[in-house]
């Protein structure tokens, strides 16, 4: 067997056994790779590395040299070890041809012990009141390398705690380790320099630099990767341990973006939301205002059941129904549908279902814009009007026929109105306009203005309550998951959208799951062909539109 | 598939039975012979004489939190014990104490705690795993009440049963 690695491949052995790693691998990665898991604080594969928690401690071996200058070879024909009698940090070495690590022999334990010891000594007993506590490093390392019993007798330093360094992040200078990571994501990534170390020697601390906050629009990332809990989210602050969280990969749908997330949730009540590395999308990050904008889905004045304007009491079935002869009742050309690029695909396919069987009557999407910045935040607010796009729910540009719409309303040409998922005065729609109309069908989660004056309310889920695909702006196909159930006895807006479909044709349309509706989807929409709701994966499938 | 299974082999004397009644029949009147010289107790004439004075140190009845002698609720509501408590009886609800406060330094505190002593089995977990000795099960295990929600201990019901308790670990005072 030849000993020569194939071009930027390098060997390296890693616990006794050799591997190939591609140059420029960090000997860190390398071990992961391995599967030897190697312990660390203040390296993170997206940040720079500066080495200072110095945990990630291993042992190297160089090739040992003949007097030719050649690597002497052993019996078993791999280059013989010179093992370094002191251990390295993996996190800034690179991986070279012919070396070796040992990532648990008795040395590297004994180093990382010591660490682990002096990063503990000023530490407070806060593990009860941290919310970092279940998925903090410095528990999960003090179980593989602590002692059970606290040697240091001396004074512990005092350090400022519960600060607000920002308008999100709450600060506990005692709990910090130094790692710099914070300060790291700031500089590198977020590109607000805003965060440092003052003092010196044990009374250094985190602190933000005079008359700043760290009040960017990407400051909770920086809780994420706090690997301890001196950086913590102030909305999640004592809401819930994380150990009760049920996790549900998710989208984020605030912008056209899409970031990978992460919803925790305990008992139907979604406590967090956070981001889910996806190379293609968001790498490790998502902003402040996606992640937090989950909460109006548990507001008290969720819309529970369906209401019909004039019956007393309205089920689904009759809700339906009485929307169903309403528009049976009308010409297409007096119809108009508002759709929503918040909706989901499978929703859309459904929405252009129910424009078939009304005749095709005029429809749009609202367009929803903002400013969009350098990292991850899109302008298009929408989160899926591509998929909009596709199904044809919206006009060649989003938002243009509503100018026609609110005129045909306007003029009482336009007598029955369908809005999905949205507030129609967005539309250019004013209260008079809405007021005129025969029949205003609205879905919708909140009571707003539009629901004000609807005819039929129709209580639908929110992203967290429903399951679905949505299309970013880069034509990425990415799964929505369900983490909790809808309040009441609010729908899925595919099945509200079935159901009205079913009471307008009255016969049964054959979609019972969301999985039946995607594959209807994914054999009349050629982009999609081919796909299922299972084939699109936790992280995505590009699409070519 | 059968199983063959050995029968043991009786003696005569275990076959006629009698041995073995005469022998439950000594005991038994060993004990009427000890009562009637006086020298026993067999009943107890509950509820006008209670076990109480002879409970064990160790004694498992209703969980209770306590209060230290500075008069903190010792429970910061980590939830640990709402997470171990195997017919999940107990409900904490989290709250912050505000900076301002005397114990300011706890920062957090049950706002709600509930224990439902219809779901509880005494089992003693929640106290084995609280790391503030906030939950102690003490003696009272003469749980009875005519509605099911007299049986939802709540915070107040629940420091009310547990009182003070001294000598604990205080590890939130500020010299530490």
């Amino acid at each position: 067997m030849s000993n020569e690695a194939p071009q930027n491949l390098v060997n390296v052995q890693i616990d006794g056994v050799w591997h190939q790693f591609p140059k420029g691998t960090r000997v860190i990665e390398a071990c992961s790779q391995a599967g030897k898991y190697v312990p660390r604080y203040c390296y993170h594969p997206r940040l720079s590395a500066p080495g200072n928690c110095r945990m990630c401690m291993v042992q190297l071996g160089m090739p040992k040299m003949g007097p030719d200058r050649k690597p002497e070879l052993g019996p078993d024909g791999k280059p013989v070890h010179n093992w370094i009698p002191r251990t390295n940090i993996s996190c800034a070495q690179d991986v070279s041809e012919g070396l070796a690590v040992r990532t648990d022999s008795d040395i590297v334990k004994e180093t990382r012990e010591g660490i682990l010891e002096f990063l503990l000594i000023n530490h407070p007993l806060d593990c009860p009141i941290c919310d970092q506590a279940g998925e903090c490093r410095l528990q999960e390392f003090s179980f593989d390398y602590g002692q059970a019993k606290s040697r240091f007798i001396e004074q512990k330093v005092k350090k400022p705690k519960r600060v607000e360094i920002g308008p999100r992040v709450t600060l506990d200078a005692e709990r910090c380790i130094l790692c710099t990571r914070c300060i790291r994501f700031m500089r590198e990534v977020a590109k607000d320099d805003v965060i440092g170390i003052v003092n010196r020697g044990s009374y250094n601390e985190i602190a933000v630099y005079p008359d700043r906050k760290l009040d960017s629009n990407y400051s909770l990332n920086t809780v994420d990767l706090c690997p301890v809990g001196a950086l913590t989210s102030s909305d999640f602050r004592f809401k819930m341990r994380t150990w009760f969280l049920k996790e549900t990969k998710s989208i984020c749908t605030s912008c056209a973006t899409g970031c990978n997330t992460i919803i925790g949730a305990r008992e139907n009540v979604v406590y967090r939301q956070t981001p889910r590395e996806n190379n293609d999308v968001n790498q490790s990050w998502m902003c402040d205002h996606g992640r937090l904008d989950f909460h109006y889905l548990q507001s008290a004045d969720r819309l529970l059941e369906p209401v019909v304007k004039g019956a007393p009491e309205a089920d689904w079935k009759a809700a339906l129904a009485s929307a169903a002869r309403a528009l049976k009742a009308l010409k297409p050309e007096e119809i108009a549908l508002i759709a929503s690029g918040r909706l989901t695909n499978e929703e859309l396919f459904l929405a252009a279902r129910l424009l078939k069987k009304l005749g095709n009557p005029i429809h749009d999407i609202i367009s929803h814009t903002g400013k969009a910045d350098d990292l991850l935040v899109a302008a298009d607010r929408n989160p899926n009007t591509a998929g909009a796009k596709l199904l044809g729910l919206s006009a060649t540009e989003p938002g243009s026929a509503l100018p026609v719409i609110a005129s045909g309303i306007r003029g009482g040409r336009i007598k029955a109105l369908i809005v999905l998922g949205e507030d129609a005065t967005d539309a250019g729609l004013i209260e008079a306009d809405l007021n005129k109309l025969q029949t205003l069908i609205v879905t919708s989660l909140l009571p707003n203005r539009t629901t004000g004056f609807a005819s039929h309310i129709l209580p639908a889920a929110g992203f967290t309550e429903k399951r679905g695909s949505m299309i970013n702006k880069t034509g990425r196909l990415q799964r929505l998951n369900r983490a909790v159930a809808a309040p009441g006895i609010a729908r899925d807006d595919w099945e509200i959208l079935v159901g009205l479909i079913e009471a307008l044709t009255e016969s049964v349309s054959g979609f019972t799951t969301i999985e039946e509706v995607f594959k209807a989807m994914s054999a009349e929409v050629p982009a999609l062909a081919g796909l299922s709701l299972s084939k699109i994966g936790d992280l995505g499938v590009q699409l070519s539109l | 598939m059968a199983y063959k299974v050995s029968r043991p082999n009786l003696t005569f004397a275990e076959k006629i039975y009698l041995p073995s009644v005469l022998a439950g029949l000594r005991i038994t009147l060993g004990h009427l012979w000890r009562m009637l010289r006086g020298k026993t107790h067999v009943v107890m004439q509950y509820p006008e004489e209670k076990w109480d004075s002879h409970l064990p140190e160790y004694y498992r009845g209703a969980p209770t939190l306590v209060r230290d002698e500075h008069g903190r609720t010792r429970c910061v509501s980590c939830q640990l014990c709402e997470f171990i408590c195997p017919p999940r009886a107990i409900r904490i609800k989290p709250g912050e104490i505000p900076a301002g406060d005397k114990f300011g330094k706890v920062e957090k505190y049950p706002a709600e705690f509930d224990i439902d002593m219809l779901r509880c089995i005494y089992c003693g977990l929640c106290q084995e795993v609280c790391p503030e000795q906030a939950i102690f099960l003490q003696k009272q295990y003469a749980l009875t009440g005519t509605a099911r929600t007299q049986l939802m201990h709540n915070k107040e019901k629940l420091l009310e049963m547990g009182g003070i308790k001294t000598g604990l670990v205080n590890k939130w005072n500020e010299k530490k």
